[in-house]
């Protein structure tokens, strides 16, 4: 291969890029990225960029001699509008095209958006929403319970907001990690003076707030949607790679494609789509020795791994939580908000939960598969 | 010289976290003790509470390893070294010697 187009700059895109080098690629390697910087980090835009203790600097994914060394050309702040798939032509939203012998898809989501309010995605999502809360705003409305409405709400209440986060579903995250963890994530909420509303939507936003579908009335200054996101492959249409919630692909990156690969949130890893940085970083290297190799000699199968710090307490979860029996709390208690705890199917350890117990949850994880959980010595 | 603790209270595959001008963990790895910084270089989170491999240290938050010996990462996300320490024991107690720091 002499030309390789990595369309996306994100942890993904940036990762990929990394391993086309350190395995060995010496050809044209161009980076397509719709966002006008260089690679940064998402995690730490709800947390400590939002509070404002962190800047823009301290998010760079790598650094400027890291990013040299790669010998990459870099297409900031341009769109991929079109792949042509005979000729692997990528067509950029400024006219120019890069035709490339292997393409890496790493575009990742984009923010499902709820009209009238903030969402929080990008770098200039955190700046513009940073600047709304701390404009003199008083009143946070967060529409949506999830790991970004969290954060959102939590970093809102040490800049001093009265919030109250807003979740269509009955309990808060109880699709990711169950009904029983996910009720104790909405009492994190409680315990800092947040007002928890679930199993109610939102009917109307304006500017004087938001209007709930049981017709309560929320005055807000500031209303932020934290509703999830959907892949971007809007730009892959009549592209012939085979698109269904992500980019289909198999367990190692490749698509239907030849030279195509899929990397990151935009990615759909047989039947699975991680929106997670882990997943992320992981996959790219798997995916582009599959690129290079022409075909398919590695796989990744590692469980989801996420984690999310929130109120000061730091949650870190692994495995997957459908069709779970039991949740069986190894070390602490919930009420602590300190412990440790495993999902079981039967005997075996699907999951692992932790809120500030990162001792425990990396022993437990060790135990994931394995049939019969054994507590960890103190 | 930082008093750890003493040497049954640091058992083969266990740690302990002391605090000095910065927090330091403190490893028994198979009988060889070793001191690094405990703050992942890469973002925070206590390198105590990770898993402990032979002379290998791997961060619980996101994975990147550390070798007891030298400080170095194995690779990304961390890419900077954690600064180690000379451990010395002393009448069964364990100590830290904070004044000498090795950046590998």
């Amino acid at each position: 291969m002499r030309t390789i187009a990595v369309v996306g700059a994100s942890l993904a895109g940036l990762r990929s890029a990394e391993a086309l080098r350190a395995q060995g690629f010496d050809g044209r390697l161009v980076v397509v990225g719709d966002e006008p910087h260089e690679p940064y980090d998402r995690p730490p835009l709800s947390k400590d960029f939002l509070l404002g203790t962190a800047d823009r600097e301290s998010l760079a994914l790598s650094d400027p001699d890291a990013l040299a060394a790669l010998d990459a050309e870099w297409r900031l702040g341009v769109r991929a509008d079109r792949l042509d798939p005979d000729t692997r032509e990528v067509h950029l939203s400024d006219g120019s095209s890069v035709v490339a012998d292997g393409v890496v898809i790493a575009t990742g989501g984009a923010a499902r958006t709820v009209p009238g309010t903030l969402s929080l995605r990008t770098l200039d999502d955190a700046v513009a929403l940073r600047a709304a809360l701390t404009g003199g705003a008083e009143r946070l409305v967060v529409v949506g319970a999830g790991f970004i409405g969290a954060e959102v709400a939590s970093t809102a209440r040490k800049l001093g907001l009265d919030v109250t986060v807003v979740e269509v579903l009955p309990i808060p995250l109880g699709r990711v990690l169950g009904p029983e963890i996910g009720a104790v994530c909405g009492e994190l909420h409680l315990d800092h003076g947040v007002v928890l509303r679930c199993g109610v939507g939102v009917d109307q936003v304006s500017s004087s707030g938001v209007v709930l579908t049981d017709g309560t009335m929320l005055p807000a200054d500031v209303v932020v949607a934290g509703v999830g996101a959907y892949p971007a492959t809007d730009w892959l249409a009549d592209s012939g790679v085979a698109v269904g919630n992500g980019v289909l692909c198999d367990q190692g990156g490749v698509t239907n494609v030849p030279g195509v690969v899929a990397v990151g949130d935009v990615a759909r890893w047989s039947g699975q789509r991680h929106e997670h940085w882990t997943s992320a970083a992981e996959q790219s290297s798997v995916a582009v020795r599959n690129l290079l190799a022409g075909h398919t000699v590695a796989v990744h199968d590692r469980p989801g791994y996420f984690w999310s710090d929130q109120y000061g307490v730091r949650v870190q979860f692994v495995g997957e939580t459908h069709l779970y029996d039991e949740v069986r709390y190894v070390d602490g208690t919930p009420e602590d908000r300190k412990f440790a705890a495993v999902y079981l199917r039967g005997d075996a350890v699907v999951g692992v939960v932790a809120m500030n117990n990162a001792r425990h949850f990396t022993r437990l994880r060790r135990q994931l598969g394995a049939a019969t959980p054994s507590t960890p010595a103190p | 010289m930082i008093r750890v603790c003493t040497v049954i209270d640091l058992p083969p595959g266990e740690a302990v976290r002391v605090v000095a001008h910065v927090p330091i963990a403190v490893f028994n790895a198979d009988g060889e003790l070793y001191a690094v910084d405990d703050t992942c270089t890469h973002q925070d989170a206590s390198l105590a509470d990770g898993w402990l491999e032979g002379c290998w240290i791997e961060c619980p938050l996101h994975a990147s390893s550390f070798d007891l010996r030298t400080g170095m990462p194995n690779g990304l996300p961390a890419k900077r070294p954690v600064r180690t320490y000379p451990v010395v024991v002393q009448d069964d107690v364990v100590y830290v010697d904070t004044a000498v720091q090795d950046v590998a």
